[in-house]
């Protein structure tokens, strides 16, 4: 995927190649899932989802790694911003809020794999591309609306119920910064009634241009 | 719920939400402090789950959840749809109010569906009345019930047993994060009015908020 693609903050279009080899057959139905979702609501795909989501069982430990190097990529990619961006005003007290309640995020994310006896993952490198504040707004609905669809996918997976009362208030503040990325972009605060949930290998995908 | 008090909203939904042991446990451990962190997410894991008996008058389990839920939908469908037909509002903002108010709409429609897929009826529409009286007390109240609706969905996500229930409920409850945001933004108030960690609010103290709206 070219990131000129990944750009584009239509989720549900990002691609899932049926030829790759490292993609299942659940992950290929998803996508039609996600489409039909537009049209029919989101209960009605949900025994689509959860035949998507039945192919990771890694418990929740992987799930919160996962999380966290979602987060990881928000909080580096907000931090650098506050010199990068060319944010002024109102986008700059914006970024400060962000980067912020995504340090946040990192924090809990870590501290909870440890009390589960799991090990963190590492940071990752990033390399962020763009130039300018238009540039860094693009990127920024991308992370945000990615990582709404993202919680929201992994959700109904999540074993205790905990960390899933946890997830859920996290992915509640990732909307809410999706939504006001997306004001200053001049885009809808809420593309779509239902915020269509994406598999780990679709996020990955979506992420992965990103980790240098 | 004091609608007309022209201050209402963060605090007001402050107030009512920190009603609820729950919210005040995990406002206690999260708070907005930077350095809270691994203190957060640990009482963030034991204090946030339970259950809710309150929306067994609903019906029961999943049912009883999505049938509050609906009925949460139902007032917010119709709150959007008096407040287009009120003519207070115009051009952009009049665009977007009947935007969320469409989205509210297919909430309702989902959570129907829903309801009939569980082999239950779905709960009725509620007899609605919202004070109208100016555009600003309109936008405070949109904001009020936007923030509660949010939380209300986080209140219930561990509770919800059917996976294909919470797959639906999950994407309804980050679009109210959506619209509650938005309309923060327009009274100029945090967009996250919890810090990073949004607060839930059980079923008795979100019922007790909507219930002056209800009148039949």
């Amino acid at each position: 995927m070219t990131q000129q693609e990944l750009a584009h903050p239509e989720l549900a279009g990002i691609q899932v190649d049926e030829d790759s080899g490292d993609l299942s057959r659940s992950e290929v139905i998803l996508k039609g899932a996600l489409a039909a979702g537009a049209v029919y609501g989101t209960f009605m795909v949900g025994p689509f989802v959860r035949k998507a989501l039945a192919m990771t069982d890694g418990g929740d430990v992987d799930i919160l790694n996962f999380a966290l190097t979602l987060e990881y990529l928000e909080t580096k990619f907000y931090e650098e911003a506050k010199s990068r961006a060319g944010a002024k005003g109102e986008l700059k007290s914006l970024i400060d809020l962000i980067a912020k309640d995504e340090k946040q995020h990192v924090e809990a994310l870590t501290a909870t794999i440890k009390q589960l006896g799991g090990k963190p993952v590492a940071e990752p490198k990033f390399d962020f591309p763009y130039s300018d504040t238009a540039g860094f707004l693009k990127l920024a609905q991308t992370f945000e609306d990615t990582g709404v669809s993202a919680y929201n996918g992994a959700g109904p997976a999540i074993k205790s119920k905990d960390v899933l009362a946890a997830a859920g208030s996290i992915v509640q503040v990732e909307a809410r910064h999706a939504a006001a990325i997306r004001i200053q972009n001049g885009e809808e605060p809420s593309p779509d009634a239902f915020d269509p949930p994406l598999d780990e290998a679709q996020v990955l995908k979506a992420v992965e241009p990103f980790l240098a | 719920m004091a609608v007309k008090d022209s201050s209402v909203s963060r605090r007001q939904f402050m107030a009512l939400t920190g009603g609820s042991a729950a919210a005040a446990a995990f406002l206690a451990a999260c708070g907005s402090d930077d350095d809270s962190g691994s203190t957060a997410a640990d009482t963030t894991m034991s204090e946030m789950g339970g259950g809710d008996s309150e929306t067994a008058q609903f019906g029961k389990g999943d049912l009883g959840i999505v049938n509050y839920a609906l009925t949460l939908e139902y007032l917010e469908a119709a709150f959007y749809a008096d407040v287009v037909k009120s003519g207070l509002f115009k051009d952009a903002e009049l665009k977007a109010i009947e935007k969320f108010g469409r989205e509210e709409a297919e909430h309702v429609e989902a959570l129907t569906q829903a309801a009939k897929a569980l082999g239950g009826k779905p709960a009725p529409e509620p007899k609605t009345e919202f004070p109208l009286e100016n555009a600003k007390a309109v936008v405070e109240l949109a904001g009020t019930v936007e923030n509660l609706g949010a939380a209300a969905y986080l209140g219930q996500a561990a509770n919800i047993q059917s996976p294909e229930v919470l797959a639906s409920a999950l994407a309804i409850h980050s679009v109210e994060g959506r619209h509650a945001a938005t309309l923060n933004g327009m009274l100029g108030l945090p967009i996250t009015p919890d810090g990073a960690f949004a607060k839930p609010a059980d079923a008795a103290t979100v019922l007790e908020s909507v219930e002056p709206f209800i009148v039949g």
